[in-house]
This record gives C-alpha cells, structure tokens and sequence, in this order.
C-alpha cells in the first residue's frame, strides 16, 4: 500500500511539470515582452500611448494612432456583430428545429474556423470592391452629412476592415451566446409559457434577462478577438497612420503595424517600440479575457465556451 | 417585473402574437444572413481557387516575378515540417497538463492552471510571434523553421490542454473504479486504463488544433518568415502556405492573385475536413459515453 503511495506522489510531481510549464510560459512572454520594449518604455514613458507621431527615420514613436484605429474598429465591428450574432443564436437556441439548428450550428463553426488570411484574400477581392462600388457611395450619398461617411472613396479603409472584423467574430458571438442561452433553466421558460407568455415574451423577459451577464461576456470575448485580429485586417485597412473621422478613410491597427513593420525595423528603438506595441496588445487581450471569462464562468458554471462540445 | 405583466394586459393577444412573430422573422433573418456570408465566401474560394488549382501548384517551385505558372510545393512541405515541430512542442505540454486537471482537478492550483490555461488561449497570435522573436529568432540571428514550430506549438497548448481533458473525463468511472478495487496504483490506471480509452478523442483534439495553427499567418511574418526555395535546414527560413498565401494577396500580379486562390483553396480543404472530421468522431463519442 505504501509502495503505491509512493510511487503515485511520483507520477503526481512528474505530470505537475506540465502545468507548471504554462504557468512559466505565460509569465515569460509577459516578461520578455517588457524587457524586449524597455529601450521604448524608457524614452518615451507613458506618453508612448497618447503621442500622435510614428516616424521611424527620426526614431518618435507613439502609438495613438493605432489605439485609435484598433478601437474604431472594434467597436464598428462589434455594432455591426453583436445584434447579428446573438440574434442568430436565439433562433438557433430556441426556435429553430434540432435537425436545423444542428446543421446551422455546424456550418457556423466552419466559419470560425476559417483562416483569417483566408478572409483577407476574400476581402481584397471581394469586399473592397464592393464598398468601392456599391456599400461607401451609398452611405455617402445618404449619410454623407455625418463627418464618418465624408472625404474620398478607396474601398479599403476602416469601414472596410470593420466589416472583416464583424464577419470574423459572429460566429464567436454565436457559439458562446447560443451556449449561454441554452444554460437557462427550462423551468423558468415553462413557467412564462404557463402565465400565458408568448415566445417573445417568455425569450425577452426571461431568457435574455437571465443571459444577459453571459451574452456580455460572449462579446466581450469577441472584443478580444477583434482587438487580436491580425491579418484580415492588415490586408484591408489600407495602413495609414493617420487619424481621421471619417470611416471611408485608410487607417492602422496595433496588430496590422507590427506585422508590417516588425521584419524591417532596423534600429533597436524601433523594434522596441514595435514590441511595446505588442505589449500593450497583450495586456488588453489579457485584461479582456480575464473579465469575460469571469462574466460566462458566472452564468455557465465553469464550463469551459470554446473548442469542441 | 410588475411593468411586463400590466403591459401584457393592456395589448391584446393578436397584437402580442403579431409581435412574436415578426421577432422571430428578424431572427430568423439573423442567422440567415450568417448563412449567405458564409456560402459567399466558399463560393468565391470554390469557383476562383479550382479553376487556379492544377497538378504544377504541388509540385513546382515559385516562379520568379513575372513568369507565369509554378507552383507552392515549398510552402507545403514548409508547412507540413513547421506543424510536426508545433506537435513537438504542444503536445507533451497540453496533453500532460490535460491529462493532470482532469485526473487532480480537486486541487487549488487546477483551477488557477484551468484559468491561465483560457486566457492564454485568448492571447493574439502575433503575441506569440513576438515573443518566439526575441526568444529563438534573436538569439539564433536568424529566421528558422525552428522559431516558427516552436510558435506555433505555443498556440496550441491551451487547445489541446482543453480536448486532452475533456475527453479525459469522459471516460466512464467504472473503468476508475474496477482498475483501483484490484490494487493497481493510480499512476497505472492512468496510463494502462484510461489514456487508451481516451485516445481516440485526444487525437481528434490534437487534429482540430492543427487545423487552427495550420492557417495562422501573423506568428509566422517574423520566425518562419519564407522562402521561395526549399529549405534544407531546420535553421534556415522556411516557406509555409498562409504566409505565401498573403504573400501572393498583396502582390500587383494576376497570375499571383490565382496562386493565392489556389493555396486559398487546399487550406481550407484541410481545415474543412478535419473539423468535420472531429465535429462526427465527438458525436459518435458521446453516445459511447451516453450509453455506458
């Protein structure tokens, strides 16, 4: 018997390695990232964050710039997302036939899982085109008296790249909030249904007043993802670095300028302040993650929203 | 609470049916709308990709600029070579840390490993490309295979760690249970009873987190970085289809823009087929597992 205690508190220290491992792993990109960025941090402090200048040939980097542009985007993109996404879920949760439901469900993971270069080479294509030709001289001619849909017409730009990013996180909008509405107790439906509730009703009342916490976490999850998105963006954003009111307009991301500049950065400085870049990257994601998984743990009980069910 | 049921009386029940109803069309609308965008953007892939695709494109190297014709044959044995060094790294770690908060997921410190576990998953892909940079590529002075394996075997930790333990718990307790009453230590339970019960959906998991990394670009721009040749050693930059894929995306070249398509086309082939792939084997798994 003892012979067995032991030989299990081995096995148990050997496996606990691995864990461990994680636990290092993400403590040292945390701290290679702010190491790697310190020749930045140090010269240009906090004002790194709120500076409006990237010239590289005279080493005066901010990074305003790109903040800006990632969080129009982002937030385009999830107005564009959410009344889609989760309104898709509700009908795929509680009104759609199970054969259906199921179908759908599986075609909506596929497009999770479509490369984001994939989406790019549709957006070069496809999408840009289209907002050349048809989408951004409607708004301009309808909308034109808002200063988000003035100035000229290329296609690629931030309404462009929004668009991208609320095509990429539907599906996680989906996925998450259609597991969220599927946690609600189906007492309390029934119960709505027996005082006489319409489905409307008993959904709106009920479900998504109970879903409500989780459905915010699916979105804030989607933010994250929208925040990280690299490449589709990059090939469409039209990286500029200028910031600008106007949606129709090109613009850059913090992602989008780290994958463009990061192999030529010549200087130190520069690589740093790329880096930093990547830094501050981390820390949202990081920040960004913990709240929604908080927000979903709360509602699902710890059952993990992504990978395969 | 009260406000909703003083509502409900006040309209009648034609109105609150019509309500219904046209809340359920906008819904409906919803996820058909999700549906068109996805069958828009197979239908360009299929009728642009297929008709770019030939045997040339596995088998030849890149054209230089100009040239017509070639192929992506370096980029496909890149990428096959950087996903066997992404497995490398990946998988001893996330099937051991699965396999440990499965099998001791009473303990505090499963819980904190479950957590960091999800929020490095959520970390952005070109945050890993940074930090294999400053780890391999830096200290090695040179873009390499190795630098983009180790990437991303990186990314795919957290998704197999998820899978390993998953599939790990599925695994009924009796089997537990039966190994235990006859005296065999837990250790050996473990390893002799319930990994080769749960290999099957280990490996779909290692699969579908291949499909993930096997498309991803960013960590790639800055380890693996390409190359228009084969790469003959683990040290050297290598070629790898997303990158050639973006690579060819940006370029002013029709002929170019029909190799992306193409290399658009067999990624997404592979991806397509092992998701669904494992979407039937979890299916098929739980009903196993339902009907212990």
């Amino acid at each position: 018997m003892s012979r067995n205690d032991t030989s299990d508190l081995i096995f148990r220290r050997v496996l606990a390695v691995f864990p461990i491992s994680i636990l290092i792993l993400v403590a040292g990109i945390l701290f290679q990232l702010v190491y790697s960025s310190l020749p930045s941090l140090s010269k240009f402090g906090v004002g790194f964050l709120f500076h409006n200048t990237w010239d590289p040939v005279n080493e005066n980097f901010g990074a305003l710039p790109f903040i800006f542009g990632t969080l129009v985007t982002s937030l385009v993109a999830l107005l564009l997302a959410v009344p889609v996404g989760v309104g898709a879920a509700i009908y795929l949760a509680e009104y759609a036939p199970p054969p259906v439901s199921r179908v759908i469900s599986i075609l909506v993971d596929l497009l999770a899982a479509i490369p984001s270069v994939i989406y790019g080479l549709w957006g070069i294509f496809v999408l840009v085109p289209c907002m050349r030709d048809t989408i951004q001289p409607f708004l301009g001619k309808y909308f034109g008296f808002l200063p988000f849909f003035q100035g000229p017409n290329y296609g690629v730009g931030v309404l462009a790249a929004s668009i991208m990013l609320a095509i990429i996180i539907i599906p996680f909008i989906i996925s998450v909030s259609r597991e969220v509405i599927l946690a609600v107790p189906t007492v309390y439906k029934e119960s709505a249904y027996a005082l006489g509730a319409t489905r409307w009703e008993a959904l709106s009342n009920i479900v998504l007043s109970y879903g409500k916490v989780g459905i915010l976490g699916a979105v804030i999850l989607a933010l994250g993802r929208a925040i990280g998105e690299v490449m589709a963006v990059t090939m469409i954003i039209g990286n500029n670095v200028k910031i600008s009111a106007s949606l129709f307009s090109p613009g850059y991301t913090l992602a989008s300028v780290i994958a463009n500049e990061f192999a030529e950065a010549d200087t130190n400085l520069y690589l740093s302040a790329l880096i930093e870049i990547g830094l501050v990257l981390l820390l949202v994601s990081i920040i960004v993650n913990i709240l929604a998984r908080l927000l979903i743990w709360s509602v699902t009980g710890g059952n993990s929203t992504e990978g395969m069910k | 609470m009260k406000d909703m049921i003083q509502s409900a009386f006040d309209r009648t029940r034609l109105q609150r049916e019509i309500w219904n109803k046209a809340m359920v069309s906008i819904l409906f609308l919803c996820a058909i709308s999700v549906l068109l965008i996805l069958f828009n953007i197979l239908w360009h892939l299929l009728i642009q990709g297929i008709s770019s695709l030939n045997l040339d494109f596995f088998t030849h190297l890149p054209k230089a600029v100009g040239e017509n014709g070639g192929g992506m044959a370096n980029a496909i044995v890149g990428t096959f070579i950087l996903l066997i060094l992404a497995v490398c790294v990946g998988v001893p770690i996330g099937l051991g840390t699965g396999v440990y908060l499965s099998e001791y997921a009473h303990h505090r410190f499963a819980q904190t490993v479950r957590f960091i576990t999800d929020v490095m998953n959520g970390i952005p892909s070109i945050v890993f490309g940074i930090f294999a940079y400053t780890v391999c590529v830096m200290p090695m002075k040179t873009f390499s295979a190795l630098s983009g394996g180790f990437a991303l075997g990186l990314m795919m930790i957290p998704m197999i760690t998820r899978t390993s333990e998953q599939f790990v718990k599925m695994v009924p307790n009796q089997l537990r249970e039966a190994g235990l009453a006859l005296g065999v230590p837990q250790w050996r339970v473990i390893v002799d009873i319930i990994l080769p019960s749960a290999i099957g959906g280990i490996m779909t998991g290692i699969m579908v987190a291949l499909a993930r990394v096997a498309g991803e670009t960013a960590p790639l721009m800055f380890t693996a970085f390409g190359n228009d040749h084969f790469s003959r050693s683990l040290i050297q930059p290598i070629a790898a289809m997303p990158l050639q894929v973006y690579q060819y995306a940006i370029s002013p070249f029709d002929d170019w823009h029909r190799q992306a398509w193409a290399g658009a086309v067999v990624l997404i082939a592979m991806v397509f087929f092992i998701n669904i792939w494992a979407q039937y084997f979890v299916a098929s798994r739980k009903r196993w597992s339902a009907g212990k």
